[in-house]
């Protein structure tokens, strides 16, 4: 309930609407009340008495209180619907708006499937709750109080005799109700299994049908479908319990009604039209509640799905701007600091001791420096680098700046003048012009374009269909890696950081273009701070500085002569890769001149 | 332009296939209820048995207002307080009966319901996984996630409860017609009267209803594709600061929906003020016109409270009819797109002869191949290519050259347009596509993991293999040593990012998949293009015992790796431009020279 109490505030601008509609709710219920009063009269007045005029004259009554409800009805059901659906809205939005600011970390904690789900499916059934308490969920207490008085009016006596019925039945629904919640939080959690292996299909379909998965897949999904059809089965039984029990509770009041009432009918202390507006006053005391009750699955769906939202807004991001965070000082040199910095990646699962995956890294890059960044698969490259536009916080030490710490920087300045183009090339749907304006939207075409030369991907762009203008189609489908790899390296030419980090950003070109990239780097270079992670040598050569990681630390620091002559780690590297290429190229060049 | 991503890097595909994904418009709402019943075909039996029970159970819950009038008119008006009490616990023992059958019918009806969901929902799925490649690629993963949750959903809420409310509510509506007509034909039709007028409401909201809906459930898969290709994309958009703008372009698709739902179920909700405007209204005229008859003496006051009760009995349901109709509409909106997928033309069928794959040496060939993703734009022209059986042969070139679409073809993830591709002398198309695939041992560049533990996904290559084998793999992949240093080892569960597991580790998994597979065939598209160099030279050995005796296709910038190739094939615009073995190719000074040359430009010798 408190989990519901918490999104209140969101129904707070639509207050008008709910208002109204819980006014015409209250005049509607006061219309259908007076229905069977009618009746009543009609029965009692009109045909006991043989006084048609009367019957009539009621029943023209009974016409204008059905149109003026309806009226009200329509009213309701407009009000609510507009306070639900902008309820929805605003839910979405808000949990959208909060995980754009989300940091990495949170991002690895929610997954795209997790959030999906609470962007739709739990803000749905939270909107239903209220949606659905604005049009019933209150006309019930209303429909229900008005009867009972009503009821009360009518005979005394006979109204006490039902008191215990009610209680019953109230105490029924709020155990029922009671035991619904946790069933509908189990059910959600079949479901994201589910939907988990969904996911994994379509976007593994590749692999699914390269290792002729097929059969075992279907297995897997079969598994869960199962898992979650019988949890729902079990949830649905129980829950058709619910009406059966209620419908018999409002048929022992209906006995009750008759036998009691048939008594007093006969001592003639009720008439016959008393009795039968006893009757629908029974029904419409007891209908409402039984709607209540049913509506109280809709209720415990509601409360699990808030909890889940909840959980999101009230999640704390792991990098945040702190209190009095300014911008860098202008302007921008773009040196980089390492003091003694270990990191860490923050486990979800509380009881795994997480291993240092970076430890005591110091490094200093000069302004304008390039910094090529060396070490084996695993070694800690990609984490170091996320630290320095904040992507990560480290666990020790302190990642700066132009001297300024980047935890006492805005998150929103920091990133401006950092450009990291990460291992995988993400491009969106849009054009490739559009892709490469990523960075800065205000760009020109001939900026565009410069920078699109100098990442070597301005010839093949001309070559595509429509050139600048070409659709990127879902995922980039339409171009190869290596294509796509240059228009994220445009991506960050544009951006023209004073930072420029490039995470191995040449896997998939080949050798010779890449080559061209480097000699565009080092042109653009001039004032600007460039990290290089690499995996091949050539890329590092013209280095100012090299690093060598091994296990998250430091095997090697140096240019690269220095490293040649004094680091084994490197040598094996530089032998590893070009060692047996250079005897060759010198053969090649011997034989040739020989 | 919305934010959206590749879940992994996408290997080099090529240009996006012309809509194979394009959908028909389904459009009749009755073709897809139709479609939907023969989910219930296999518990008919069952069924047969609830509509019995429903059947009793309408029969007693008529029984009640009967019982009233009897009341009524006997009882009290002899002041007959035993009879009375005999009235009163008949019905008693009626509203018993009732409920009881009730309950049991609700608890058979919740078992077959969601078990004829979940046969929609597999069967989906089988549909899913027998579509092509290129179906994949052409479909946002939101939208496609859309239908089997959103969409089936719709379904779900439909059936589940209304069912049962439906036959109940068609068998009490028949058996208070009945007794009306017996107790006195001109107020029952009067009563008659009613339906086709409930029915021409119902219907003139509902066609407005269905239409909404339609339009909500299709406003609501773009809102998913939206969420989805921002959130998978998320650090990218953080890395560019482009929240504000991924954020106002989900603010257009929100407003988009929220119109269409407000519209939507503002239609859908008018059917009840109406329908109870309907129902008020003809308790009135019955209330008139019994009492115009009651004065008359034609009728007693006991018959019309009989009759009123009987109004008020047969409205409930026909109400409940209404609402149903109107609340299937949304349901099928929604099966309206299932079906759409499964109609959807699945991957080229296996010709029904096709003659089991026995050993496969491992002989490929490529015969004058042609194929482009869009049918202007050739990628392959006209290539001819010979892999003898054992033979590396190593795939280079300028990116987006053709080389991943060569693997494409192999594996008939695509289809060639020109010429065959013959494997042991076999065309691939007379092959079924599992068998040829069983013996292809694929990396892809697309590391795709499992959220399952280390072991499992290893596992995938041969799902019958023992734990020492896939460890085993995993040590010739170079992998093991890190797996060991993870939280849980082996059990370590790997999720979707897998942040504490680098690309080139992610790699290393793989391979080790493809070396426990153990295919005649092995694809290695930039297998190690992550990896680093030490790491590789180190697995290099691992990977050419793999290749021994395997025919393999190996796609690689790094050039070291394809030294050893037994054929390097130089691909460019999708021809064959060089072919050879390394040194004799670096003696020809070629293409292939310089390509390798490149390599050491600017090294200081």
């Amino acid at each position: 309930m408190a989990a519901l109490r918490k999104l209140f505030p969101f129904i707070f601008p639509y207050r008008a609407a709910a208002l109204i509609a819980l006014a015409l709710l209250l005049t509607q219920t006061f219309t259908d009340l007076a229905i069977p009063r009618l009746i009543q009269r009609i029965v009692d007045e009109g045909i006991r008495q043989n006084n048609l005029a009367v019957v009539l004259e009621t029943a023209a009554l009974m016409l204008g209180a059905t149109a003026l409800s309806t009226i009200f009805a329509l009213g309701n059901n407009r009000s609510s619907v507009l306070v639900g659906e902008g309820m929805a809205r605003d839910l979405r939005d808000a949990l959208f708006v909060k995980t754009q600011a989300f940091a990495y970390g949170d991002l690895d904690t929610f997954t795209t499937g997790n959030l999906l789900v609470r962007l739709a499916s739990d803000t749905t059934a939270v909107q239903r709750v209220f949606q659905i308490s604005l049009r019933i969920g209150t006309r019930a207490p209303l429909m229900m109080l008005g009867s009972l008085a009503l009821m009360f009016m009518t005979s005394r006596e006979l109204s006490l005799t039902l008191l215990p019925l009610l209680i019953v039945t109230s105490a029924v629904i709020v155990f029922f109700s009671a035991r619904m919640e946790p069933l509908f939080w189990s059910v959600q959690l079949k479901l994201d299994r589910l939907n988990t292996v969904l996911q994994e299909n379509l976007a593994g379909a590749r692999l699914v049908k390269a290792f002729v998965r097929d059969a075992h897949e279907s297995r897997r999904f079969a598994a869960a479908n199962a898992d979650y059809t019988q949890r729902n089965v079990e949830v649905m039984q129980f829950l058709s319990m619910l009406p059966p029990v209620l419908t018999l509770f409002v048929n022992i009041g209906m006995v009750v009604v008759v036998y009691f009432g048939g008594l007093r009918g006969i001592t003639g202390e009720l008439t016959v039209g008393q009795i039968m507006a006893f009757y629908n006053y029974l029904l419409n005391t007891l209908n409402p509640l039984i709607l209540t009750g049913l509506l109280a699955n809709t209720w415990a769906n509601g409360i699990a799905s808030a909890r889940r939202i909840n959980e999101v807004l009230d999640h704390i991001p792991e990098v945040q701007d702190r209190p009095g965070a300014g911008d860098l000082p202008e302007p921008v040199r773009g040196r980089v600091t390492f003091s003694s910095v270990a990191f860490r990646y923050r486990s979800a699962d509380a009881d795994v001791d997480e291993q240092d995956v970076l430890s005591d890294i110091s490094l200093d890059v000069v302004p304008g420096q390039t910094l090529a960044i060396l070490g084996a698969t695993g070694a800690g490259k990609t984490s170091l680098i996320n630290l320095i536009p904040r992507f990560y916080d480290v666990t020790a030490g302190s990642v700066s700046v132009d001297g300024v710490d980047v935890r006492d920087v805005r998150q929103a300045a920091l990133v401006a003048h950092v450009a990291l183009v990460p291992q995988e090339a993400i491009l969106f749907t849009g054009t490739v012009r559009d892709n490469i304006r990523f960075a800065r939207p205000m760009a020109s075409d001939a900026e565009v374009e410069a920078a699109a030369r100098a990442a070597q991907a301005h010839d093949f762009i001309l070559g595509l269909p429509a050139g600048y203008d070409t659709s990127v189609a879902e995922r980039g489908v339409n171009l190869s890696g290596g294509q796509k790899q240059r228009i994220a390296i445009a991506r960050a030419f544009l951006a023209d950081p004073a930072i420029l980090i490039l995470d191995d950003s040449t896997s998939a070109v080949d050798v010779e273009t890449e080559g061209r990239i480097q000699a565009a780097l080092r042109e653009r270079r001039v004032g600007r701070t460039t990290l290089i992670v690499a995996q091949r040598i050539s890329s590092a050569l013209s280095a100012d500085q090299i690093v060598v990681l091994d296990r998250g630390r430091l095997a090697a620091q140096g240019s690269h002569a220095d490293l040649l002559e004094r680091s084994p780690i490197y040598q094996e590297i530089y032998e590893s890769q070009l060692g047996a290429g250079v005897r060759e190229v010198l053969d090649a060049e011997d034989g040739g001149r020989s | 332009m919305t934010a959206a991503r590749a879940r992994a890097p996408r290997p080099n595909i090529g240009p996006a296939p012309a809509q194979p994904g394009k959908f028909e418009n389904a459009g009749d709402p009755n073709r897809a209820l139709r479609r939907l019943l023969p989910y219930l075909r296999p518990y008919a039996l069952i069924l047969v048995v609830v509509l019995v029970l429903v059947l009793i159970t309408t029969g007693l819950g008529l029984f009640g207002p009967y019982l009233l009038g009897r009341a009524i008119d006997v009882d009290i008006a002899s002041a007959d307080a035993a009879g009375l009490l005999r009235t009163a616990l008949q019905m008693l023992g009626v509203y018993v009966g009732y409920n009881i059958l009730q309950a049991i019918s609700s608890w058979v009806m919740a078992r077959i319901s969601q078990r004829a969901l979940r046969d929609l929902r597999q069967d989906l799925f089988a549909h899913l996984q027998a579509l092509s490649i290129g179906f994949f690629d052409a479909q946002p993963a939101g939208e496609l996630m859309s239908r089997l949750t959103n969409d089936i959903d719709a379904i779900n809420q439909a059936v589940s409860q209304n069912v049962i409310a439906l036959v109940a509510s068609v068998l009490t509506m028949v058996g208070i017609l009945v007794t009306m007509f017996v107790l006195d034909p001109w107020l029952a039709l009067a009563t008659v009267l009613v339906v086709p007028i409930m029915f021409w409401f119902a219907d003139f909201v509902a066609r407005y209803t269905r239409r909404g809906f339609r339009v909500l459930q299709k406003e609501l898969g773009g809102l998913n594709a939206v969420m989805e290709e921002t959130l998978s994309g998320q650090k990218v958009v953080k890395a560019f600061q482009r929240s504000d703008a991924a954020i106002s372009e989900f603010r257009a698709h929100n407003q988009t929906v929220y119109n269409a739902a407000v519209s939507a179920n503002t239609y859908a909700l008018m059917l009840m003020p109406l329908t109870n405007v309907l129902g008020n209204f003809f308790v009135i005229v019955l209330a008139s016109l019994g009492g115009w008859l009651a004065l008359q003496d034609l009728v007693t006051v006991g018959l019309i409270a009989t009759f009123i009760a009987y109004g008020q009995a047969f409205i409930q349901p026909l109400r409940q009819l209404a609402t149903l109709y109107n609340s299937i509409q949304a349901a099928l909106a929604g099966a309206e797109r299932v079906f759409e997928i499964i109609d959807t033309a699945p991957e080229t069928p296996d010709p029904a002869d096709a003659a089991p794959l026995g050993a496969v040496r491992g002989h490929v060939e490529f015969q004058d191949v042609s194929f482009g993703y869009h049918a202007d734009r050739p990628v392959l022209a006209h290539m001819t290519l010979e892999a003898q059986p054992g033979q590396v042969v190593a795939l280079v070139g300028p990116t987006g050259a053709g080389k991943t679409t060569v693997i494409n073809l192999l594996t008939r993830f695509y289809e060639i347009q020109g010429g065959r591709i013959l494997l042991d002398g076999r065309d691939l198309r007379e092959i079924r596509k599992a068998d040829l695939r069983r013996h292809l041992g694929i990396v892809l560049q697309d590391t795709f993991m499992f959220a399952d533990t280390v072991l499992e996904n290893i596992r995938y290559g041969r799902l019958e293999a023992t734990d020492a084998e896939v460890m085993r793999a995993a040590e010739l992949a170079d992998a093991d040593h890190f797996i060991h240093q993870l939280p849980h080892g082996y059990h370590t569960v790997l999720t979707e990012r897998a942040a504490n597991l680098s690309q080139g580790q992610r790699q290393l998994l793989a391979i080790a998949r493809a070396i426990l597979a153990d295919p005649a065939i092995l694809i290695l598209d930039e297998a190690t293009s992550s990896v680093d160099t030490r790491t590789e030279a180190r697995i290099q050995r691992s990977l050419l015992r793999l290749m021994e005796g395997r025919t393999s296709f190996v796609i690689a910038h790094r050039l070291s790796t394809i030294r050893d190739a037994d054929n390097v094939v130089v691909i460019d615009h999708g021809r064959i431009i060089e072919q050879g073995t390394h040194d004799a190719l670096m003696a020809k000074r070629g293409f292939y020279y310089q390509l390798h040359l490149s390599q050491y430009k600017g090294l200081e010798i």
